[in-house]
């Protein structure tokens, strides 16, 4: 019997059984690099050690959770790159993130909702050309987010194929080492060469706007400009990929949406709540001595939490294992809690209330082309989701 | 009544998307603002939740 993080997937949508079945809110868990640490599955839990700045978000003290560590964890155990400021903790992660979140404000975001219809709408017309059938994750999941960050940044979609290779490659699994850094290394410098590019000629994006600041060396708008890109496309694509998934398996759900009986905000939150693509969660490490749920977390123990497993405790919601578009999802964790809750929140719910809407609008007739079985799961990769969907109309 | 501190905030939103009436975000860094510190009603309502819900804890609800 190992106390591994259980990773074995038996449905397309629920975490692994044994995340669940346990009913100890905080158990042992042996980390992939050895160390005995602990694992949390209770959303009570999960707030109160994302909430609390006793446990350290540092990469000089982050453990791998699974053999293939996701990008945060490749560093593990060295010192955080300039501006990466997700493996930090106050005071500089404060620093860093203060500089971004006008940008991402309700207000600055909703700003963006009819460009986001345009390129939204672009791409489902593009489908409807070249189908049926169609492969909805690289005609439409993948590439709307993927164009929006790129604009908001003022990274240019043309060099695309580039960047989505090497995200990809970070967040594989089954990557070595060796792949892992050299894709690392390429995204690095392709960053870092366009940033120079900025100084030399203003351009007025987020990028742009941070190199004109002054305020920010050019290696930490390159860390900054990474951590945007990776987490900024990749999450919600496979909140698109996987949510639609999710809803031409829910046919009843699927046609409320469309008739407009539940509300596409409300929807897009329990999606969020109901499959968690940040499937083995998020991990801290304790600063000092914690008492959490009637243990001693003991300075330098690691703790992973799970934020599928506390998005499916049924202690605050009432039929967490079900897909009901009408529940009331609020207080989900999918965005995870505290002072790194994500940045990018505001703008990941306008792209899927968008994305969801349109497709629900202009796609009546929407199903698999496949059995559901033979939709490939991405139960490999550090971002849940699936790697292919192929539907017709 | 609502107190919030702007030094703690993290600027993530929640609570002007929960309680639009009740709370809005600066435009330069996006921390929050109180827009009504004594909120009636349903306001108060979705002003509690957003309390509960806000995740740097910059938020408290004082009964007065
Ligand atoms: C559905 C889509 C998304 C999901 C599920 C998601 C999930 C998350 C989670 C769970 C965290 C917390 C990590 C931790 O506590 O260690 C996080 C942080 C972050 N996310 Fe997202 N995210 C999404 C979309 C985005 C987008 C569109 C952006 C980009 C602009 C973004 C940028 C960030 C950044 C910069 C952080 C680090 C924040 C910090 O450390 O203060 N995310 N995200
Ligand atoms: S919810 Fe909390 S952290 Fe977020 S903007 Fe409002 S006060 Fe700030």
């Amino acid at each position: 019997m190992t106390d591994l993080l259980p990773t074995t997937r038996t449905d397309a949508f629920d975490p692994p059984a044994e995340l669940l079945s346990d009913p100890r809110p905080l158990r042992r868990m042996t980390f992939a690099d050895g160390h005995r640490g602990w694992l949390v599955t209770s959303h009570e839990l999960a707030r109160a050690v994302l909430a609390d700045a006793r446990f350290s978000s540092r990469q000089e003290l982050r453990r791998v959770v699974v053999p293939r560590p996701s990008v945060d964890e490749l560093q593990a155990g060295k010192p955080a790159s300039p501006g990466f400021f997700i493996v930090m903790d106050p005071p500089e992660h404060t620093r860093y993130r203060r500089l971004l979140t006008g940008q991402f404000t309700v207000r600055r975001i909703n700003r963006l909702l009819p460009r986001i219809r345009q390129i939204v709408t672009e791409h489902l017309d593009a489908m409807r050309r070249s189908g049926p059938p169609a492969d909805l994750v690289p005609a439409f999941a993948l590439p709307v987010p993927s164009l929006v960050i790129c604009e908001l940044l003022g990274v240019p979609y043309a060099d695309r194929e580039r960047f989505q290779r090497d995200t990809a490659e970070l967040l594989r699994l089954d990557a070595t080492d060796e792949q892992a850094g050299t894709a690392m290394n390429s995204l690095t410098g392709y960053l870092s060469g366009l940033i120079e590019a900025k100084r030399a000629r203003p351009s007025d994006d987020l990028l742009g706007g941070l190199v004109a600041g002054g305020e920010l060396t050019g290696a930490e708008i390159t860390g900054i400009a990474f951590l945007l890109l990776v987490a900024g496309h990749e999450t919600t694509a496979n909140m698109l990929g996987l949510g639609t998934f999710a809803l031409l398996r829910h046919p009843a759900q699927f046609d409320a949406l469309r008739e407009g009986r539940v509300s596409v905000d409300a929807a897009v939150e329990e999606l969020l709540r109901y499959l968690t693509v940040v499937q083995f969660g998020t991990t801290r490490t304790a600063v000092e001595d914690v008492e959490l749920g009637g243990e001693t977390i003991t300075a330098g123990e690691s703790v992973a939490v799970s934020l599928p497993a506390a998005n499916r405790d049924p202690a605050r919601f009432a039929g967490a294992d079900t897909l009901d578009l009408a529940h009331d999802a609020s207080g989900h964790l999918a965005f995870g809690h505290g002072v790194h809750q994500c940045l990018g929140q505001q703008l990941a719910r306008i792209e899927l209330r968008v994305g969801f809407a349109a497709l629900a609008e202009r796609f009546p007739s929407l199903r698999l082309a496949v059995p559901p079985e033979d939709v490939p799961l991405r139960g490999d990769m550090a971002i849940y989701g699936v790697h292919r969907l192929p539907v017709t109309w | 009544m609502i107190e919030a501190d702007p030094e703690v905030c993290i600027a993530a939103g929640m609570c002007a998307l929960t309680a639009p009436a009740v709370f809005d975000q600066n435009d330069d860094d996006g921390t929050v603002v109180v827009l009504d510190g004594t909120p009636q009603g349903a306001d108060a309502d979705a002003a509690r939740e957003a309390v509960e819900l806000c995740p740097s804890g910059a938020l408290s609800w004082r009964d007065s």
